[in-house]
């Protein structure tokens, strides 16, 4: 297997930076090993491409593709970090905080929040254009040492697929349609789910918001102190960078 | 919930041993297959009106899956329900044709009568009164389904007669005629829905032999049927016009053990009923079509996924399949051909546009939310259950049924370069003969407006809302893919309507049909739907004229599907067509002041409460 | 780092206020530290609680404006402002989106919300000792709105500086390029929203 895949490597590049690729590899999982930083919300290491938050958005080949589902494809020219992406990228990420109710001066989760950091990352400084849609959601602190704050949910389903493929418990799942989809738990409650502290769905990797907080260990890490107070979000692989 | 939905009637889903039987039965009639969650899920609906926690943990239990999974295949179609609906459910199509034919005053009528509002269930369980997107019935409008019976061409008078009827505990089908039961499929049909055929073309609405097409097509070699599809140029009559040969082709060049051919009759684009008439009067060459197309890629099994608006046609379907199966053109050793066996299945839908997505389309046929899939793989390599999969358009499959008929030249004589063949217009709005026209390609806007007598267009929508609107200066334009592209939908306009009350409407649609899997189609539509409101409002600055195209731009580059690509079309193709609608509606803000807040109205709910005027915005506040 | 204006410029004129806020941006200009000096040498401070004017003695080059709108004197106030300032510079998280003050627009379930959140707080709260029963209501109170609105949704803003409360630094840069013209963005190490 190793082997085929060396045989099938090729070479594409992402802002004129050459990159190495194996078959099947997308360009998200080529560009990540060449240290070459592609953002992304709703893609997380060791679990399934979903391509929904469409923050990794790349023109390749001319067409616009989510990074994280498209193969990479040999010789092909990819754009990641023009100003036009850019653009596009704050413009999601500035949905996806007006969709819910994101208040990172009182959240748990601020300075370890992706939401948060991509807005540092892309910019989102200027004031907005867009609509507050200010929604009803349901905070569930039925669980003895985990609490769901819906508020901040931005449906990447990290969670999902975490529960689903990882754990094999299926804890979590999208309900609804449209501007009415969200994640719900299996159950009435999260009380009544199987649902573990120790689960890896549960785990601060996996929601990359303040929606799943678990109990007793809020502000272990002071503000100020936390992982995008320290680093541009994505400086782990840029430093891979060779 | 369980026991709300005691309320309802003696034969709801309590957590009685037996409500949960029925309900395991009906997932045993499925073989508990997850696969039939959305046929298992309609047909608990049908039974008990509603979709209740407790009949999901049974289902769940049955077909092997948690109960999230079933709740979100149930929370995602509109025509179910996770609280109790009426016996009698009352869907009046909210269409903006049916909105500009009276349909306010109908569901005005509907609500005297009934004695609830729109979105209500009436306390005794008896009837829900709801609106639904278009359900294909524009050129009859205003329309209604009520249960699986469709009423046309409603008045405030009808629906008020229909309700007492309701009400006085007649069933929905004796609104149509007190023999219905003793007609045909095809006379019951004809009784609730006209076919409005204006104009009859030489390929599908003309005579058409029977299995002409596919008597040829088992003479030849997949193979040669393929490139006899390839060499017509046939392409899809969706909407989206991928050419139909290269798609049998993918498929049939993918050396997987199975194959499956799906055909997509989930006509939803608003305005949009060419199927409707298709299925109703040439069910036989779109199942000849199907089935052409299972011996050109190696199929054995076809689904045929109707939209939930078109169940009146179920039973007109399934016997046109048992007719067939007895006849020995469906099922094994077709028309006597050793191993060549090909079976098709009804799916309901079950009220959700964007099923008409190829991937969704998919999606849905396996049990799963309507959504669109990851591309690639793409569904000729990988699709329903995994395996490659030809997904056309009613339109399409009765086309290849008459290609192999007369000959791929005969085809693709007709028509104008590129776009070859017939078409079949659907045609609703302002003008006096609406229906279907079948016409070859490369017709202006103009010709086709004089055949439907509707000269006085100030503005025709060319396929639906995610279309393009254009206004009499480009009436010279051809419906060609090339030029006007049109799944069929041809909507008129007349220089009376509001063009901005037509395009808040599409947005709505929008809005109501997104998935909801991506953010710039879930979140970005939102914003786009609230930026028109403001226009028509009148509080819209000459800056967001800028906003709407950038948000559009935005919406249309980061969607991960068809829709979210097409949506922002209403607001793009008037802003280009129609300038002067948003730029009127527009004027600078005063002191960069915003004219959107409105302190009046932000500070009313105060006044009432402190039960005083404001010292610094109600001049005077001695009153 | 900035780089002070240079001394040849005219000085400005600068304004601020604080509406639905808690006062902390106010006290982040004041952790501009010694570099008020510096900037002192740069700005006149027109109205403002810093020197307690309050009305605008002359029009303002910038105005800088912390918190949201919660009642109807922080528009009234916020208005004045756009009026009398050529350029309006929204000063940390409540006056960008709304802030704390803003949880009471999601949190409402019922038919008139307002009059719900003031029943809550002043009486139904299960940490409330209020004897009198009543939701304060004397005259000289302003009315409250229905939500509490960011300021960009009041009026145009040119600028935000965000964070929660901004950081003295962030502050002190911000306005040294805006009233050098040099003010091309943020560094991105200073973004912060908390």
């Amino acid at each position: 297997m190793t082997d085929n895949r060396r045989d099938s490597s090729f070479t594409f590049t992402i802002d004129g930076v050459e990159i190495k690729a194996y078959a099947g590899q997308t360009i998200m999982e080529a560009a990540d090993a060449a240290g070459v930083y592609i953002p992304r919300l709703c893609d997380h290491q060791g679990l399934r491409h979903q391509g929904s938050c469409r923050v990794c958005t790349v023109k390749a080949g001319g067409r616009s593709v989510s990074a994280c589902t498209q193969p990479a494809a040999p010789g092909q020219g990819v754009e990641n970090e023009t100003p036009h992406l850019t653009k596009m990228r704050r413009d999601l990420v500035e949905m996806l905080f007006h969709e819910g109710n994101h208040l990172c001066p009182i959240c748990e989760a601020s300075g370890n929040c992706e939401l948060q950091a991509m807005a540092y990352r892309l910019d989102m400084t200027d004031a907005t254009k867009f609509p507050y849609l200010e929604p009803c959601r349901p905070l569930d602190a039925s669980h003895p040492d985990i609490a769901l704050d819906t508020n901040r949910c931005i449906s990447c389903g990290r969670c999902i697929r975490a529960s689903q493929d990882v754990d094999g418990k299926g804890v979590f799942g999208y309900v609804g349609r449209g501007i009415h989809r969200r994640v719900a738990v299996n159950g009435d409650k999260l009380a009544d789910t199987n649902a573990e502290v120790t689960d890896h769905a549960i785990s601060r990797e996996v929601c990359p918001v303040g929606c799943i907080i678990r109990k007793r260990v809020g502000f272990v890490t002071p503000i100020g102190e936390r992982e995008f107070d320290k680093g541009l979000i994505g400086h782990e692989i840029e430093e891979r960078r060779t | 919930m369980i026991e709300n939905s005691n309320q309802i009637g003696s034969d709801s889903p309590v957590v009685s041993s037996r409500g949960a039987e029925d309900i395991a039965a009906i997932c045993n009639k499925y073989g508990n297959d997850k696969h039939r969650m959305l046929d298992i899920l309609i047909e608990v609906q049908d039974r008990w009106r509603c979709i209740s926690p407790a009949s999901m943990d049974v289902i769940a239990s049955q077909t092997d899956l948690t109960r999230i999974e079933v709740e979100g295949v149930a929370s995602f179609y509109s025509f179910l329900s996770l609280t109790p609906k009426g016996r009698v459910t009352i869907r009046l199509c909210d269409d903006i044709v049916d909105r500009f034919c009276g349909l306010e005053e109908v569901a005005t009528a509907f609500e005297e009568v009934l004695g609830i509002k729109m979105g209500q269930t009436s306390n005794d369980g008896a009837f829900s009164l709801e609106y639904t997107p278009c359900i294909g019935m524009c050129d009859q409008a205003p329309a209604a389904m009520v249960n699986d019976i469709v009423l046309t061409r409603l008045t405030p008078d009808k629906a008020r007669a229909a309700a007492h009827d309701l009400k006085s505990g007649q069933r929905p089908e004796s609104l149509i005629s007190d023999r219905f039961g003793s007609f045909s499929a095809h006379q019951q049909a004809l009784r609730m829905v006209d076919n409005n055929i204006r104009h009859a073309g030489e390929v599908l609405l003309g005579p058409v032999p029977n299995d002409a097409g596919l008597a040829n097509a088992v003479g030849i070699t997949p193979t040669q049927i393929v490139n006899t599809v390839e060499d017509s140029q046939l392409r899809g009559c969706g909407g989206a016009g991928f050419t139909a040969g290269r798609k049998w082709r993918f498929a049939a060049s993918d050396p997987a053990e199975k194959h499956f051919v799906l055909c997509n009759a989930d006509e939803g684009e608003p305005g949009t009923f060419k199927d409707r008439v298709l299925l109703t009067e040439r069910p036989h060459l779109l199942i000849e079509g199907m089935t052409i197309c299972a011996r050109a890629i190696g199929a054995q099994q076809g689904i045929l996924y109707l939209r939930g608006e078109y169940v009146y046609l179920r039973d007109l379907l399934e016997q046109v399949l048992d007719d067939r199966r007895r006849r020995g053109l469906l099922g094994t050793d077709i028309m006597g051909v050793k191993r060549f066996n090909f079976d098709i299945r009804i799916q309901m839908g079950a009220g959700a546009y964007v099923c008409g997505e190829e991937g969704a389309l998919i999606s849905s046929c396996e049990g799963l939310p309507g959504e669109p899939k990851t591309r690639p793989p793409f569904p000729v390599n990988r699709g329903y259950l995994g395996y490659p999969t030809v997904v056309n358009n009613v339109e399409t499959f009765c086309h290849a049924a008459r290609i192999l008929d007369r000959g791929a030249d005969w085809f693709r004589a007709m028509g104008a370069e590129g776009s070859h063949g017939t078409k079949l217009f659907s045609v609703c709005g302002d003008c006096l003969n609406p229906g279907i026209y079948e016409l070859p390609y490369g017709h202006t806007v103009w010709e086709l407006l004089e055949m439907v007598s509707g000269q006085d267009a100030a503005a025709v929508q060319v396929g639906g809302p995610s279309g393009t609107m254009i206004a009499r200066d480009s009436f010279h334009r051809r419906l060609t893919f090339d030029d006007l592209a049109t799944g069929g939908a041809i909507i008129v306009f007349n220089g009376q309507r509001n063009i901005l009350e037509i395009v808040e409407y599409y947005m709505s649609f929008f809005v109501h049909e997104s998935c909801g899997y991506c953010t710039p189609c879930r979140v970005g539509n939102v914003f786009l739907q609230k930026a028109i409101q403001k226009f028509r409002q009148g509080l819209a600055n000459p800056e967001d004229i800028e906003y709407l195209k950038d948000l559009s731009g935005t919406i249309i580059e980061t969607s991960r599907c068809g829709l979210g690509m097409t949506s922002p079309n209403p607001i793009l193709s008037t802003l280009q067509n129609f300038p002067l609608v948003y730029s009127t509606m527009t004027k600078p803000s005063k002191n960069r002041i915003r004219d959107t807040f409105d302190i009046q109205s932000a500070i009313d709910g105060a006044r009432k409460i402190a039960k005083r005027r404001s010292h610094i915005f109600d001049r005077d506040f001695t009153q | 780092m900035t780089e002070p204006a240079p001394p040849e410029l005219p000085r400005a004129r600068i304004a601020t206020a604080s509406l639905a806020g808690c006062f902390g941006c106010h006290m982040a200009i004041l952790d501009i530290d010694e570099r008020l000096i510096e900037l002192m040498n740069l700005v006149d401070v027109d109205r403002s609680p810093l020197t307690d004017k309050k009305r605008f003695t002359q029009r303002c080059d910038i105005g800088i404006i912390e918190g949201g709108c919660c009642n109807e004197e922080n528009v009234h106030v916020l208005h004045d402002f756009r009026r009398n300032c050529d350029v309006l510079i929204a000063l940390g998280q409540c006056a960008i989106m709304g802030g704390l003050p803003a949880m009471r627009n999601a949190i409402m379930h019922s038919d008139a919300p307002l009059r719900e959140c003031l029943v809550e707080a002043y009486i139904s709260g299960p940490y409330i000792r209020n004897t009198t029963h009543n939701i304060p209501n004397d005259p000289a109170l302003p009315l409250l709105l229905d939500e509490v609105y960011p300021c960009s949704q009041v009026v145009e803003i040119d600028y935000q500086i965000p964070g929660c409360a901004p950081s003295g630094d962030i502050i002190f840069d911000t306005l040294g390029a805006l009233l050098s013209g040099r003010f091309r963005g943020f560094e991105r190490d200073m973004i912060r929203f908390d």
